[in-house]
């Protein structure tokens, strides 16, 4: 942490960046929220450690639009989120200095966070600089990742639909999922847009009006990068980091492995066609309903 | 709210038959907008055209519905009736109660009840439309031939002499396709060369014909009248404009291990070759695999006897780009490989062939320079035995072949009994068939002939096994006629192995959009009234690429096809299709997604000022290039944030439909 504030303090001080996006210390060790920083005193409550589990990608898309560079500092996994926003043109790649941090799992006061307990890399997919000096043992790889999945694959039809029955129809759409996701960073929502025919329907039951979560992965299929966020920070503790996964494992099997934020962003499963692709029936052969 | 007629259409007894009518026309007038509905029974008949008209005037409607067959079928039709009586032509909606309900059903009820579904769907998409106005787009007037066999060229030669240029794409080193291969034709037995080779050199000699051969399309952008393809011409590694085709180089080239592609690989060829005599063009071709130079760099004898400096080893693949308005599919076929069918034993026994390597055998060209030797020992064969349906008429489930009938085996396989019979009497030749099929001008007198004059010996029956048994082939059949079991002791078997696409076809047929049927042929837009069409607009279909043919077949189609591409290219303009996708440039992100899966290439990317309610600053935006949108909506549905939208079937179109079905 000391490496990163103090080469933070010399960037703001020499004028490369105007600001610090980073962390701040709140009311406990475990609080340890996204935060802005303009000068060198705003820089004492600056903090980076193992509880800054905040993916600060979705913010660059409105700093994005402030005059002079910001510093950004991204963990490996968040580097996948900013490098899609490039790829979306959502962030222009000059507003930005990036430092890379190393990362050695995050956590809350629960302990280690599901989305490091199935990391996906110590690799910086975009960064200026990497600041990294404690090696992380963290196990990696799709297989674990992809174990819980596997389980709703397992359930029957009607055992999996009473399980995100039960899970979404906790949802109070806070809108914290859609909110912090860097993923969903439309101008305007269609769940925010009267014209769109989705905003203001009255749902039937509870879990119809949660079908919300099941549109918005879709909406953001083969752009997640699977960060996690939504999970996090869900005041009700729904796993919808599922929903996502479930999409990502099916797009991995039908369009051969994908992982959004990487790649030159030509070929992507669902905005490409080939010669290869899966059939439209292989929905019909793989539902086991 | 707007006025809405609804015209709900008998269709003989089509539609009436599984669809009550008139309970369908009287529920649809308690539908809110409607304020006119009735039933008749031929609503595309000029009477039944009057009487939309008549309603269109006397009621004031400004949308109507007519419930009948698909939209493929007289959309336009009532179109142009709606625009006749002064309604703009997209207020018309077409409630599909033909195909997709009376065809369906059995139950009169159900039918009905869906019926009323599908109409006041249609009559709720219709309280949302909008009118609007057809553009036009220029036609390029220039047509792409993919495939140089007799189909392809044919269309080449009838759209040219039209007076519009056409591009020849083969991907061979020369024209001439399958037909150069066969020594005679049925039922006429004229030498295929020779009349063959005259339309050949006449497509070279044409103005208006550019033949690239020794090629494939790579890519194909664009839509009817305004195609855009990248050819790949590969490396010859000759200067086609120097060399005479003298074939010097042929002679003096060392290596003689290449496979002759156009002898069905019975013999060898040079590395440096032109495939025949009559190669169109004239100009050699080396093969990289072979060619001692190209792969170690020592040789070089070819470019010190070539005295026109034709040799090149340093050619590249050249990548053509060409505008085209249509593009005629002629790809043609390839025998089935029958070494799968190990009871006849293709794979093991030299002396077991196929028909088209029997073509080959028997032409004067030919690796035994047309004298009939069998190719183990090269003796003279004294016991023919054919095999017909081989690989064709399969049972799909087996896996053992292609389903259909390949059509032209009867004809050949007669055709090659009657030749072997006339030349060599002292040889004895029977037919394993299913059935005989000749029909066609002259084709059964051909096979009679066969059986009656020449005393060819038919057997109604199967083959079960084909084994060596010293220097003879074991036949073992079964005569159906005689109900017994037969065993001939032959020296050369024949089997008239199945036709299947070329193997180019699938691929090619993905890059045009244009569809196929599960054995790769292509399929015509109607099977019956539009037979040369594909359903995708500007592709047209020539030869075996749409099923099996002969000959005279082929290039009846293949003019066929030319006559529909001349129908095309003489136009200056077509009339584009209205509904389009529209970018909502206060909604869009600026995200790419959309231009990524246009295939069209219709979208495009700008900074732009976007102003609105609170809004004023520059953004990317999206841009639809209405001239080059073809209306597929892949666009609107890949869109995060609904900015896009398809004019016609706007999303809140599509959601007043699905809402009237199920709410």
């Amino acid at each position: 942490m000391k490496k990163i504030k103090a080469r933070a303090l010399s960037l703001l001080a020499d004028g490369t960046v105007k600001r610090v996006l980073g962390w701040e210390r709140g009311e406990d060790a475990f609080d340890c929220s996204p935060a802005l920083f303009e000068n060198e005193a705003e820089m004492e409550r600056f903090v980076y450690g193992t509880c800054a589990g905040a993916n600060l990608s979705k913010y660059c898309v409105k700093m994005g639009k402030a005059e002079g560079k910001t510093l950004v500092i991204l963990k490996p996994c968040d580097t996948l989120s900013f490098r899609q926003l490039l790829h979306e043109h959502r962030v222009e790649r000059d507003a930005f200095y990036i430092i890379g941090a190393g990362c050695t799992g995050m956590m809350d006061e629960n302990g280690l966070l599901a989305k490091c307990a199935a990391c996906k890399g110590k690799e910086f997919a975009v960064y200026d600089e990497i600041i990294d000096t404690e090696e992380c043992r963290l196990p990696t790889g799709t297989e674990k990742r992809m174990e819980q999945v596997e389980k709703l694959e397992n359930m029957t039809a009607q055992e999996r639909f009473a399980f995100w029955q039960g899970e979404l129809s906790r949802c109070i759409r806070c809108n914290a999922c859609r909110n912090v996701c860097p993923a969903c960073t439309c101008i305007k929502c269609v769940f925010d847009n009267p014209g769109s025919g989705v905003q203001s329907k009255a749902p039937v039951t509870d879990f119809e009006e949660n079908m919300f979560h099941i549109i918005r992965a879709y909406h953001v299929a083969g752009r997640c990068t699977d960060c996690g966020e939504c999970s996090r920070v869900c005041p009700q503790g729904i796993p919808l980091h599922l929903i996502n996964r479930k999409l990502i494992k099916d797009m991995n099997e039908l369009y051969g492995d994908y992982q959004a934020g990487l790649g030159d962003n030509e070929r992507t499963p669902l905005t490409s066609f080939t010669k290869e692709d899966a059939e439209p029936g292989i929905i019909h052969e793989r539902g086991n309903g | 709210m707007p006025k809405i007629g609804v015209f709900v259409c008998w269709c003989g007894s089509n539609i009436a038959g599984t669809v009550d009518v008139e309970a369908v026309s009287e529920a649809m007038k308690t539908v809110p907008g409607v304020v006119f509905s009735t039933n008749y029974q031929y609503m595309c008949s000029a009477a039944g055209q009057k009487m939309i008209a008549d309603a269109i005037h006397e009621y004031h409607l400004d949308g109507i519905v007519v419930a009948s067959c698909s939209p493929r079928m007289h959309e336009n039709t009532f179109r142009k009736t709606a625009q006749a009586a002064g309604l703009n032509p997209y207020m018309v909606e077409i409630a599909n109660i033909r195909e997709q309900c009376s065809w369906i059903h059995k139950d009169k009820e159900e039918g009905t009840r869906k019926a009323i579904v599908l109409a006041k769907a249609a009559v709720a998409k219709l309280l949302h439309n909008q009118p609007l106005q057809a553009g036009t787009s220029a036609v390029t007037k220039r047509c792409l031939v993919i495939g140089g066999g007799i189909a392809g060229i044919q269309t080449a030669l009838d759209v040219a002499n039209a007076g519009y240029e056409v591009d020849i794409v083969e991907q061979r080193p020369t024209i001439g396709g399958r037909m150069a291969q066969l020594d005679k034709t049925f039922p006429t037995l004229d030498c295929s060369a020779c009349i063959l080779t005259p339309k050949m050199v006449e497509a070279a000699q044409n103005e208006k014909i550019r033949i690239i051969s020794y090629a494939k399309v790579e890519k194909v952008e664009g839509f009817v009248g305004n195609f855009r393809a990248t050819i790949r011409k590969k490396a010859r590694f000759i200067d086609e404009n120097k060399c005479t085709g003298c074939s010097l180089c042929m002679q003096k080239c060392p290596s003689k291990k290449g496979r002759d592609e156009f002898n069905m690989e019975m013999n060898n060829r040079p590395a440096i070759y032109i495939p025949f005599a009559q190669a169109i063009p004239n100009v050699a071709v080396i093969d990289p695999e072979q060619c001692i130079k190209l792969k170690s760099g020592k040789c070089g004898l070819c470019e010190k006897v070539c005295s026109a400096g034709a040799i090149n080893y340093q050619q590249k693949d050249e990548l053509l780009e060409r505008e085209y308005g249509a593009i005629v599919v002629a790809t043609g076929f390839r025998p089935m490989d029958p070494s799968p069918l190990n009871e006849l034993g293709y794979a093991e026994n030299k002396d077991v062939i196929t028909s088209l390597e029997l073509e080959r055998l028997m032409n004067a060209a030919g690796p035994t320079k047309g004298t009939l030797l069998r190719p183990s020992d090269l003796k003279h064969p004294r016991e023919i035995v054919f095999i017909q349906c081989v690989g064709s008429r399969c049972d799909e489930n087996t896996n053992r072949g292609k389903p259909y009938c390949s059509k032209i085996c009867c004809m050949y396989t007669a055709k090659h009994a009657m030749l072997i019979r006339d030349k060599y009497p002292d040889t004895n030749v029977h037919v394993f068939y299913i059935d005989v099929r000749t029909p066609g001008k002259n084709f059964d007198e051909f096979y009679r002939r066969a059986v009656e004059q020449y005393g060819v010996d038919y057997i109604k029956g199967m083959v079960g096994k084909v084994a060596r048994e010293g220097d003879k082939l074991m036949v073992r059949g079964s005569d159906l006629i005689n109900n017994r079991q037969v065993e001939i002791a032959a020296d050369l078997v024949v089997l008239a192995t199945a036709i299947e696409p070329d193997p180019s076809a699938r691929s090619i047929g993905t890059m045009l959009t244009a569809s196929m049927d599960t054995n790769d042929f292509f399929t015509e837009a109607h099977a019956k009234l539009r037979p040369v069409e594909s359903p995708t607009a500007g592709i047209f279909l020539s030869g075996v690429a749409q099923g099996p043919k002969d000959v005279p077949e082929t290039v009846a189609q293949a003019s066929a096809a030319a006559s529909k591409v001349i129908g095309l290219l003489a136009k200056d303009h077509l009339v584009t299709n209205p509904c389009v996708a529209l970018s909502d440039e206060l909604l869009c992100n600026g995200c790419s997604q959309c231009e990524k899966v246009c295939p069209y290439g219709a979208i495009t990317y700008e900074n732009r000022e976007v102003r609105g309610p609170g809004v004023r600053e520059v953004r990317r935006v999206a841009r639809v290039n209405p001239a080059v949108c073809q209306g597929c909506g892949a666009c609107t549905v890949t869109c995060p944030s609904g900015a896009m939208d398809l004019k016609g079937f706007t999303n809140q179109q599509i959601m007043a439909e699905v809402d009237a079905i199920c709410l």
